[in-house]
């Protein structure tokens, strides 16, 4: 007998279907207690946005727990120093707590810097921090004046708010860096990466996008981030802000002080990246530089179409649960699906605002299940009732869906393969057809007693993925070739790879043009 | 022998410990129906959920009662009475393990009243029945996760076991962090010498279960409820593992009941081994059985085959505090030297504890209570060590040093199977044993030149 799963009352007003009743979801508040929510706190936040800033020394101040467990978990990856991925804490003991810990603090930068010799320090606070009053705006002042090295503090005390208030901590703290550089402005069009955070080199993918096309990356903040360059990051003409959640407040503030215009941007999915790109390229307003992108992604489309069209052929008709921090990755999660064949069957993010929710829901099917900051209960509840093959999530939601036979995708902070970019849609595909085609779901005892569920299994050359796939696949033609929308509109499908966008049509137009 | 505390730094440079609340959260996931409840803010419960899911690869349900600003001024009360009502209703728990956070500690939450209160409040409310609620204090600027789970597994049967009428048959089998493998191997061991065990906690079914037909509230496992409440009449407890300084179950459990409190080392090698075994002949009254005399044979059996490709390698040893004595007694038994020693924990006994192993021929290890992994890797550049013995959080230095790592403890989360780890007894020791080998010949060959097929 099945026990049904009630929604707390408190939080009936944070789940919605869609087209069962007009659109209306609260968000943006206050987890509910005892709700056990998928959300970190503040600290969380701040440590999220800040840590690939590789040069950079990192002190947690607080117990021991919020460094321990942020200790070298995400996988934002280096070219250079390695720093970001050392955890530093003050581990603060009792005497600490009843007396203050500003002088272990300060003691401990000194020594830190001292040894590490980092390009800058950052000092979160935590909890217990914000509670026993430390003044870290005045210890970060001494230690600065004492070493050399700026030290700034990040305002991050964990209750005092959720995860989107550490993002704009930590664009505060960005914000004394940016503009301190007396270098000169590069030659050329020049933007600034923002809200990329280098997962398993994504920001190496998309920097050689723009140099491809022409365009001077002065900096990225925060994917492999250099505080050199973020000190001259206010000589950019324009700032490209991905995640706009943690990323949008530094932009902001760069918009007031410097007048750099800002674009949202996602690079994941094919549709979104294309659109990175042409969206930056019109802004410089450059036929040479807008000629180059063209190229760009007719190449990398031509090159990856017919290896996504094999995934999509076995993945034509499954259904996925997509539970994201920020709302922002769930919309090019819910495109990249549709690429994939997949259909979306749930929809939530920790953080999302009206705004988000709304386009969420706009860009969903009717019967999709919107969750705003939800749980294992809720999560469960629904994988059930819409039957979804898939959930992508971050690792808190992995055993949910494996203890109900479901498959899985890590699209968080902590994977380990890149899933930006062209190459990374490849990845990605890769990733859905290798967990949601699995033999092993067969044996699990949800499926096996839902004798209604159908199920494909296709082994065979797909199996060792992209390995199988046959080098000599003929690229296809794009029959809407003479009609090609213009970058950017999102009218007319692309007939081969049924893409709302542009890609083909024009990789094709270029190709016969040529 | 050199013994020091953890370095002259101040700050603490990638630990070798957790928070005490995480300590608390497995010991509480042991109960049968518990749910771990964290009172302080939320995203403590989040970083131990997602913590403990990468070791052990299970749900992991942790509440909290999500402190605000409010909350954090004012006090927490209101906040753990709503966040409690939601988890009875949402989750329908047989028993609440509430475990204070370093937040809700410093404020001076007065958790007893509140949970008095509480269950005064409810009282005339006929839609919620009100399970045990059992209460941790563990601010985390005291101890390590070590001590939480200490505190938690006291908290368990301080709270619920009764005295009455002697069980000859019942005995109380009060391990420290194992694996789910080891407390399974542990619970079949006791009944195999006709004892009834009450194993606390018990999280092998719940951290290593199968999956289901349909979502669990909370999974199936966990030591039962009416089983801890008979606690006070076994007619010994077993305390594996011997550093803990606080109030410990065992203690708790002699001082109000008059159970005997037997305290062993952790049972990793023959001769720990051989303490536990003795100890539950002495209890039962019958001898060990003979499967398990014959797996102790084919242990030593092999500790002679092996012990050329062994002896005299230099091993660095660390993690928790018993995981480390036991493991460098282990070691000494097999001719390995460890040559430097160290844990995150702090409760001062492992020095002494090191002291009291018989080292054979070898010298005793530097021991650093307190330490930190860049202490350990400083300690760790002249040593010439051959191999590591620890958690995954040793991957780093073992890197850097060029040695291999031999996974035991928590976490291991960057190998598969943490959960069916076997250290403990005769077997667990065997295949803990076969690994160190194994791990030693594999080095050996792909350092030769030639590639030996025959080792
Ligand atoms: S505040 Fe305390 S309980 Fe919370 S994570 Fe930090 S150390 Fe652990
Ligand atoms: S909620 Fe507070 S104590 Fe807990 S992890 Fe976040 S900052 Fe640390």
């Amino acid at each position: 007998m099945r026990e049904a799963i009630d929604i707390l009352d408190a939080r009936r007003r944070q789940v919605h279907t869609k087209g069962a009743q007009p659109f209306q979801l609260d968000c943006e508040k206050h987890s509910v207690a005892g709700s056990v929510s998928q959300r970190a706190c503040v600290f969380c936040g701040s440590r999220v946005v800040l840590y690939p800033i590789t040069d950079a020394l990192h002190l947690v101040h607080g117990p021991i727990g919020c460094a321990a467990y942020t200790w070298d978990i995400r996988g934002a990856q280096s070219s250079g120093s390695q720093l970001h991925r050392m955890s530093f804490s003050t581990d603060l003991r009792e005497k600490d707590v009843i007396y203050g810990g500003e002088k272990k603090c300060e003691t401990a930068l000194i020594e830190l810097i001292g040894r590490y010799r980092p390009k800058a320090a950052f000092v979160y606070a935590t909890c217990i921090v914000g509670l026993i009053g430390d003044d870290l705006e005045a210890v970060c002042r001494r230690v600065t004046a004492q070493t050399g090295v700026e030290t700034i503090p990040v305002h991050s005390e964990g209750f005092a708010g959720s995860k989107k208030d550490g993002y704009t901590a930590a664009c505060a703290a960005l914000d004394r860096l940016v503009g301190s550089s007396e270098s000169p402005p590069p030659d050329g069009p020049s933007i600034n990466i923002l809200g990329d955070f280098n997962i398993a080199g994504e920001t190496w993918v998309i920097r050689d996008y723009y140099e491809r096309m022409g365009v001077n990356v002065i900096s990225t903040i925060t994917g492999d981030g250099r505080v050199d360059d973020i000190r001259r990051a206010h000589h950019a003409q324009l700032n490209v802000v991905q995640c706009s959640g943690s990323m949008k407040g530094l932009a902001r503030l760069m918009k007031q002080k410097y007048d750099i215009p800002f674009v949202h941007v996602s690079y994941f999915g094919l549709e979104d990246v294309s659109k990175a790109l042409y969206d930056v390229a019109e802004t410089f307003n450059d036929p040479a530089m807008m000629q180059r992108t063209k190229r760009l992604v007719r190449d990398e489309i031509s090159a990856v179409m017919p290896r996504l069209r094999r995934y999509r052929d076995a993945l034509q008709g499954k259904k996925a649960a997509v539970y994201t921090g920020g709302a922002f990755k769930a919309f090019s999660l819910v495109r990249s699906l549709r690429t994939l064949g997949v259909q979306t069957v749930i929809a939530g993010s920790q953080t999302g605002n009206p705004q988000d929710y709304q386009q969420l829901e706009s860009l969903c099917d009717d019967g999709t299940v919107l969750l705003d900051d939800t749980n294992p209960l809720e999560l469960a509840k629904f994988i059930d009732q819409t039957g979804a093959d898939l959930l992508i999530g971050g690792v808190k939601e992995r055993p949910i869906a494996y203890k109900l036979g479901v498959a899985f995708c890590d699209h968080n902070h902590e994977r380990k393969r890149c899933l930006a970019g062209y190459e990374g849609m490849v990845n990605f595909a890769n990733e859905v057809y290798s967990s949601v085609c699995s033999p092993v779901w067969s044996l699990s005892p949800r499926k096996q007693h839902a004798s209604s569920v159908k199920r494909s299994i296709a082994p065979g050359p797909l199996v060792t993925a992209d390995a199988g796939l046959p080098l000599n696949a003929k690229v296809p033609q794009c029959p809407t070739a003479a009609t090609a929308p213009s970058p950017g509109s999102d009218s007319q499908a692309c007939g081969v790879c049924q893409l709302k966008a542009h890609c083909s049509g024009l990789a094709a137009q270029e190709t016969e043009t040529a | 022998m050199m013994t020091d505390q953890g370095s002259s730094f101040v700050a603490t440079r990638n630990a070798c410990k957790m928070c005490t609340p995480l300590g608390a959260c497995l010991a509480f996931s042991g109960v049968e129906g518990c749910l771990p409840f964290l009172h302080g803010s939320q995203g403590c419960s989040t970083y131990i959920r997602r913590y403990l899911i990468s070791h052990f690869r299970e749900p992991m349900d942790i509440a909290s009662s999500n402190f605000d600003e409010q909350s954090a001024i004012f006090g927490g009360q209101n906040n753990l009475s709503i966040g409690l009502r939601h988890v009875l209703e949402s989750y329908r728990p047989k028993a609440v393990g509430i475990a204070t956070t370093c937040l809700s500690e410093t404020i001076g939450d007065d958790v007893s009243m509140f949970l008095n209160e509480f269950r005064s409040e409810q009282a005339g409310n006929t839609d919620l029945s009100i399970p045990p609620l059992i209460h941790a204090s563990t601010p985390s600027y005291h101890g390590s996760h070590f001590d939480g789970y200490t505190e938690a597994v006291a908290a368990i049967v301080d709270t619920l076991a009764e005295g009455g009428k002697r069980q000859d048959d019942l005995v109380n089998i009060l391990p420290f962090i194992v694996s789910p493998a080891d407390l399974r191997h542990l619970r079949e061991i006791v009944h195999d010498f006709r004892l009834t065990p009450i194993l606390t906690p018990d999280y092998s079914d719940r951290l290593d279960g199968p999956p289901w037909q349909q979502y669990q509230r909370i999974p199936d496992g966990g030591t039962p409820i009416d089983m801890i409440r008979r606690c006070g009449t076994a007619a010994a407890s077993i305390q594996l593992g011997d550093t803990p300084t606080g109030r410990t179950a065992a203690g708790i459990l002699a001082a109000k009941f008059d159970v005997p409190a037997m305290v062993l080392p952790m049972p990793i090698g023959v001769r720990a081994s051989d303490q536990m075994f003795g100890v539950l002949e002495k209890v039962s009254g019958r001898p060990t059985p003979q499967h398990h005399t014959a797996e102790r044979g084919r242990l030593v059996d092999s500790y002679i085959d092996a012990h050329k490709y062994i002896f005299g390698k230099r091993a660095i040893v660390f993690g928790d505090e018993d995981f480390v004595v036991s493991t460098v007694g282990f070691l000494a038994e097999i001719g390995i030297q460890t040559v430097l020693c160290g844990s995150g924990g702090q409760s001062g006994t492992l020095k002494a504890s090191i002291n009291r192993i018989e080292m054979g021929p070898s010298e005793p290890p530097r021991v650093i209570e307190g330490v930190d992994f860049e202490d350990l890797t400083e300690a760790a550049a002249d040593v010439h060590a051959d191999l590591m013995i620890g958690h995954s959080k040793g991957y780093k230095l073992a890197r850097q040093l060029g040695i291999p790592l031999v996974r035991i403890g928590l976490p291991v989360h960057d190998r598969f199977g943490a959960s069916r780890m076997l250290h403990v007894g005769y077997r667990g020791t065997q295949q803990l044993f076969d690994r160190i080998v194994n791990t030693l010949l594999e080095q050996r060959q792909d350092i030769s030149e030639m590639g030996y097929t025959y080792l």
